[in-house]
């Protein structure tokens, strides 16, 4: 079982839910927020093991090479330039796609491998942990998450995703079965909560909603998911000392304070998402 | 000698355009025939590389010189490499533009930027 | 002059802070670049003077009555955006390598639509944002976009004060780039710090005149010192500390801009700190 933990806008507690949830639930973590991703903060794992995350991209031999220019044309993304009769490729903005290599009559061009980022991976508690890194200044996070899914096995997983709508997340959601939105009762938790709906509707998986920063109220969110017959797996009260325990990077459910919220979390996520 | 300035519009009154990959227009003046010609910036509609697509057509047109407001690290890299004097230059107008350009009171673009790049080995 | 405000991760009270800011400027030009999570634009109601389709990259779109199940447009495809003869339109990057083998002109590259833009006139000035699809990225195209919209409905050159995306990708790149000034808002939390860095790094990369400031700074005094720490011996400027404040809340929730409670502590805080600001840029 794959479950993504997501929400429309970021910083309303993807990161809390899920893992303290892994812990709850005792399922593998794995962080696909590549760009910041903050999980091993909590649950600081032993890492085990470091992969790179390689990306092929064309390497042009001048001995073959006659400077013709179709690559440059194929290129979609501008990432190469004809130059005083040589070709320059702008590695950031190659996407790997292989166009160059199609065009070229002349057999000039073949692949080597960069790396883009890390997958580390390691254990804590009883639970596999991995995450992603991409490296500063890459563009393209998505053959980190590729990388990162791709080896699933047949195990339960609680998947931190990126936050937004964005291609990341679209390519995180393929390799899950269910779905967790983490949103705020706030106008912005609910626009933002919508468009994460929207997201999640295109892939046919069953998905809760958990309240952070809750009020207690029949605040909007709970109208919101009343009207879209949408279920709220539960909630996580808006409190001083929890974000005081965020802050300092404690995990919330080793505090005996906190420990039944996530209980409480994990079974009815269970409840919701179906899973047996 | 061609000169390449980067503008917003095609004519001798429009306004120098200070972004070279997202420009509208390369206006190419040929200082020897006294020929103009007028190009939509390749680089404006691209997603990403826009300095790099404004460059290379550049480079295809053989310009001398450009004048412009700035160039991104890549961009610069190109121009350099196949030997285009970059000049920065305010938004005014083209004929304005020339005017300094030939009283040489432009100042060239220096800049030493990180640019990635690969490609022939 | 554009001030970007940015935060790395999200949550850090970017919005508020940008929000805030253009308030006490007054007459400046607001361009919400958090185009995948757009809040800037929610605090203002007004009239759309402009609406656009925006077309971002392409995707391949495939014909099929002309085309003859041959296979070779999937074999090709390193994104496995080809299967059975369907192109995945999420998983098709446009790169056109397909439309170069297939022999029947089966398949071509078409612009893709990814987002909405607008330019929205409030009283309190224009705002420039877009309203992205599903699926569909901030890039680098519609971020210069709203930056060069911004501008030319700007002919007085007002301040700009861009409310950026979060992380440190493209679309971040894009806003910085070219840009006067960035505001980086973080928060005393130990995932605050380490985006921060990974933020900074980036500025650093781009040579922007980088400014940080630490909102809810009292919830960790630790955490917040740490940063104090990291922002001097970077070479940064700390123009803020913002107290944490239950009014923000209310702020949100009324979608009002925080510097209409006047008996906010944030409020003074922020407003402190715009001096400070005003100072540098």
């Amino acid at each position: 079982m794959n479950i993504a933990i997501l929400s429309g806008k970021g910083g309303t507690g993807k990161t809390t839910v899920s893992t303290n949830l892994a812990l709850a639930l005792n399922f593998n973590y794995i962080d696909c927020d590549v760009e910041e991703p903050n999980g091993f903060l909590f649950l600081k794992p032993e890492i085990e093991k470091t992969e790179r995350v390689m990306v092929e991209y064309p390497v042009i031999y001048d001995k073959e090479c006659i400077a013709c220019g179709e690559c440059v044309k194929a290129c979609q993304f501008n990432a190469l330039a004809k130059v005083r009769d040589k070709i320059f490729l702008f590695e950031k903005l190659c996407h790997g796609c292989g166009a160059c290599e199609i065009v070229c009559k002349y057999g000039a061009v073949t692949y080597d491998k960069r790396e883009v980022g890390k997958i580390e991976s390691g254990k804590v508690r009883d639970i596999n942990c991995s995450r992603g890194i991409l490296n500063i200044g890459e563009p393209m996070a998505v053959p980190v998450i590729k990388q990162l899914l791709k080896d699933l096995k047949g195990e339960n997983n609680l998947i931190d995703c990126p936050p937004g709508t964005s291609c990341n997340v679209v390519n995180t959601l393929r390799y899950v079965n269910a779905a967790i939105l983490v949103t705020e009762p706030s106008e912005f938790g609910l626009h933002d909560l919508k468009i994460a709906v929207g997201v999640v509707n295109m892939f046919d998986i069953p998905f809760g909603i958990i309240i952070n920063k809750d009020d207690g109220k029949d605040n909007i969110i709970r109208q919101y998911s009343r009207k879209e017959n949408i279920e709220i797996i539960g909630s996580i009260p808006y409190r001083r000392d929890i974000a005081q325990a965020y802050s300092k990077g404690e995990i919330l459910y080793d505090n005996t304070k906190f420990k039944p919220i996530f209980e409480k979390l994990a079974n009815r996520s269970k409840e919701v998402l179906k899973w047996n | 000698m061609k000169v390449g300035i980067s503008t917003s519009g095609k004519n001798n009154d429009s306004l120098l355009d200070k972004r070279f990959g997202r420009c509208e227009y390369f206006q190419i003046h040929d200082t020897n025939t006294g020929e103009i010609k007028v190009l939509e910036n390749e680089g404006k509609k691209a997603s990403g590389g826009a300095g790099i697509a404004a460059s290379n057509q550049l480079i295809d047109e053989k310009i001398d010189v450009i004048i412009t407001g700035n160039l991104g690290p890549n961009a610069f890299e190109l121009i350099e490499i196949e030997g285009i004097k970059a000049y920065k230059c305010e938004d005014i107008a083209v004929s304005k533009v020339l005017e300094k350009y030939n009283k040489g009171e432009l100042q060239g673009i220096t800049m030493s930027g990180p640019a990635h790049h690969g490609g022939s080995k | 002059m554009e001030l970007v405000v940015l935060s790395g991760k999200g949550g850090t009270g970017k919005t508020t802070i940008s929000t805030a800011l253009s308030e006490l400027a007054r007459n400046v030009m607001r361009v919400d670049c958090d185009v995948e999570a757009s809040n800037f634009y929610m605090y203002y109601k007004g009239r759309d003077l402009e609406k656009e389709d925006f077309y971002g990259g392409k995707i391949a779109i495939l014909d099929k009555e002309k085309c003859i199940q041959c296979g070779k447009c999937e074999e090709v495809c390193r994104f496995d955006a080809i299967n059975n003869f369907e192109i995945d339109s999420f998983a098709c990057e446009g790169c056109g390598a397909c439309t170069l083998v297939c022999n029947q002109g089966a398949i071509a590259l078409e612009d893709e639509k990814v987002a909405d833009t607008f330019i929205t006139e409030t009283d309190q000035g224009i705002i420039a944002r877009a309203e992205m699809g599903i699926g569909s990225d901030a890039s680098g195209l519609l971020i210069s976009f709203l930056r060069k919209k911004a501008k030319q409905f700007n002919e007085d050159e007002k301040l700009t004060i861009i409310d950026g995306s979060p992380g440190i990708g493209c679309p971040v790149i894009a806003s910085v780039t070219g840009s006067y000034a960035v505001l980086i808002v973080t928060e005393p939390t130990k995932s605050g710090l380490e985006d921060l860095k990974r933020v900074v790094t980036l500025c650093e990369h781009f040579e922007v005149f980088t400014m940080v400031c630490i909102n809810k700074y009292d919830i960790n005094k630790e955490v917040a010192n740490e940063i104090e720490d990291f922002v001097n011996t970077s070479g940064l400027e700390l123009v803020g500390k913002i107290p944490y404040d239950d009014m923000v809340m209310k702020s949100i929730n009324e979608l009002k801009p925080i510097t209409f409670y006047k008996d906010s502590i944030a409020e003074k805080a922020i407003e402190h700190m715009w001096e400070n600001i005003k100072k540098l840029i």
